[in-house]
């Protein structure tokens, strides 16, 4: 971003400006999210950086709230943990079955109505969780299902597949229909060439809406709080039940893990969608 | 019964009062600070007990004003990634992403933290001068937590329309009205801005659609006056147990996203949203 000789005085000091504000906005969209690390390794009791902590001083630093997140007994972020996992994972099977299968459907040239359907398919993003989560608690309360894992697992899937819809739509768009004609000229069955064929090209996406549909299962609190019952506690139903009536050290240190899991999966997204683009020939310059 | 005699029938007597109270729009009304008096007329409560009514518009200023700092914050990053070299533009844009990947509640979690009164931004204000250390403002549990908060979370969303609109604008094209003799002031206004309104329309109408329906926020760092409608709406469902009440308020907000979803699908395309 170098400026050239002949710049102005005063556009030299716009260019300047415009580049402190960028970083400016960097720090504020990034920083919050660091000021929790250290604050996990605190050895008091307290939320702010102790004289302690300025002077680094190693006695300062602890990781008993690591350990207070294993083995403590107030708040179970095992089973919390275990509940997350289980429910996220059934919830992304579902979500990425489902949205393939949609977007596939869609992708097709013969498809009526794609307008409407997509629309319908990608409403759970946009509406409002609450609502969500007060017409999936009525519904799952009249079928029985209210208090369940299986409740839960259905209701994230729905959640979950407009993301898969969305990639897999996005891989499909320079999907090129005629090898799959091909293939089955050359004899191949429809689930065959699926496998063979179309899945193979459009994993990159398949994988990535999964990833957006964990990480929403992983992360959803607000339809959890309206169907788990006591033994559904998840690891978002404890942050949300700490953060509203104590705000302790452990919060932060199970806070720490899962910025580290969401970098993970960020690098994994992120490797998967440019090798998505090399393989499709999508150039950025 | 002197109308038509088949008044004098109790059936009907009876099917009125048995259909009557089925289906009403009184929790519509109470959720608008009306009802209806004995003449059956739509009246307004007293003017110090609507409080439905100022919530609604809370909720609108606060999506309207989370919408336009987003845009005010994303606009010039934007342009930053999109012009700079594709080396420097992935690293900065893992800044961008990685709030996006991370959970709600962490990153409610840290606004708490430094947000508090013994916290970083206040230590910080302090430090500079900006307050006294025995008059550090309340910066929590109110609406300026909650604009804070929401902005910050929210900021990916404009973002990625942005970049990806202002992505595909040659950079030539502010060379050729700078050539022209345009300053680099004209020619933005006149070639750049003008290109980028696809973006900005497909930023701002997602931002303020997730922002009108915002819950856990507003209920961790909103306090009383940043509280939002669905936090209400959670609030007859889990404590006063006004369930229809709250359906009642769940759709008629359910009405406005589906508005602006419609607007939005019309000039953006559902099928154009970002995901990074």
């Amino acid at each position: 971003m170098a400026l050239p000789r002949y710049t102005e005085p005063h556009y030299r000091a716009w260019h300047y400006l415009y580049l402190t504000i960028c970083t400016a906005v960097f720090f504020f969209l990034i920083a919050p999210l660091f000021v929790i690390f250290p604050l996990s390794f605190n050895s008091e009791e307290f939320l702010v950086f102790t004289d302690g902590m300025m002077r680094l001083d190693p006695d300062a630093f602890s990781t008993r709230w690591y350990k207070d997140m294993v083995y403590g007994t107030k708040n179970p972020w095992g089973l919390a943990a275990r509940n997350s996992f289980i429910i996220a994972f059934f919830a992304t099977i579902g979500s990425v079955l489902l949205g393939t299968v949609a977007a596939l459907g869609l992708s097709s040239r013969h498809m009526p109505y794609k307008g409407l359907i997509m629309a319908i398919l990608i409403s759970p993003m946009i509406i409002p969780l609450i609502i969500s989560g007060v017409a999936i608690f009525f519904f799952m309360a009249k079928a029985g299902l209210a208090a369940t894992h299986t409740g839960i697992i259905l209701a994230h899937i729905i959640l979950g597949t407009p993301f898969v819809v969305i990639t897999v739509t996005a891989t499909l768009s320079g999907f090129d229909h005629s090898v799959t004609r091909a293939a089955a000229s050359l004899g191949s069955n429809p689930v065959n060439t699926f496998m063979k064929i179309t899945l193979p090209l459009i994993l990159p996406g398949v994988i990535s809406g999964g990833l957006f549909a964990f990480v929403t299962s992983f992360d959803e609190v607000v339809v959890v709080l309206f169907l788990a019952g006591l033994e559904s506690t998840t690891i978002p139903i404890q942050m949300w039940t700490g953060l509203r009536e104590q705000l302790s050290p452990t919060i932060l240190a199970v806070a720490t893990c899962l910025i580290v899991l969401s970098t993970l999966i960020l690098v994994t997204a992120e490797l998967l969608r440019r090798r998505s683009e090399r393989l499709r020939g999508i150039k950025r310059h | 019964m002197s109308v038509h005699k088949r008044w004098a029938n109790v059936e009907y007597w009876q099917a009125i009062k048995r259909r009557a109270p089925a289906y009403t729009g009184q929790k519509y009304l109470k959720g608008l600070d009306m009802y209806k008096n004995d003449k059956g007329e739509i009246v307004n409560v007293a003017e110090d007990r609507r409080i439905h009514r100022k919530l609604w518009l809370r909720t609108i200023e606060v999506a309207l004003f989370v919408t336009i700092f987003c845009f005010l914050m994303a606009y010039p990053i934007a342009h930053l990634l999109a012009t700079l070299p594709m080396k420097y533009s992935n690293l900065l844009m893992i800044c961008v992403l990685l709030p996006f990947w991370t959970s709600l509640l962490v990153r409610t979690a840290s606004w708490m933290i430094l947000l508090q009164q013994q916290g970083i931004v206040n230590d910080f204000f302090v430090f500079i001068g900006l307050v006294a250390n025995d008059a550090r403002p309340q910066m929590m549990y109110n609406k300026t937590g909650t604009y804070v908060a929401m902005t910050q979370i929210l900021l990916p969303f404009m973002v990625l329309p942005l970049y990806s609109v202002m992505k595909t604008i040659s950079p030539s094209l502010m060379r050729a009205g700078k050539s022209l003799g345009g300053t680099p002031f004209t020619s933005f206004w006149k070639i750049y801005f003008p290109l980028t309104i696809p973006g900005i329309g497909a930023g701002c109408l997602l931002v303020f659609i997730l922002a009108i329906g915002y819950y856990i926020t507003p209920a961790l760092v909103g306090g009383a006056s940043g509280t939002l409608i669905s936090n209400q709406i959670a609030f007859h469902m889990k404590a006063t147990l006004d369930w229809s009440f709250a359906s009642a308020m769940g759709l008629m907000l359910l009405t406005g996203v589906m508005a602006i979803y419609w607007v939005y699908n019309k000039i953006v395309g559902i099928d154009n949203i970002k995901l990074g």
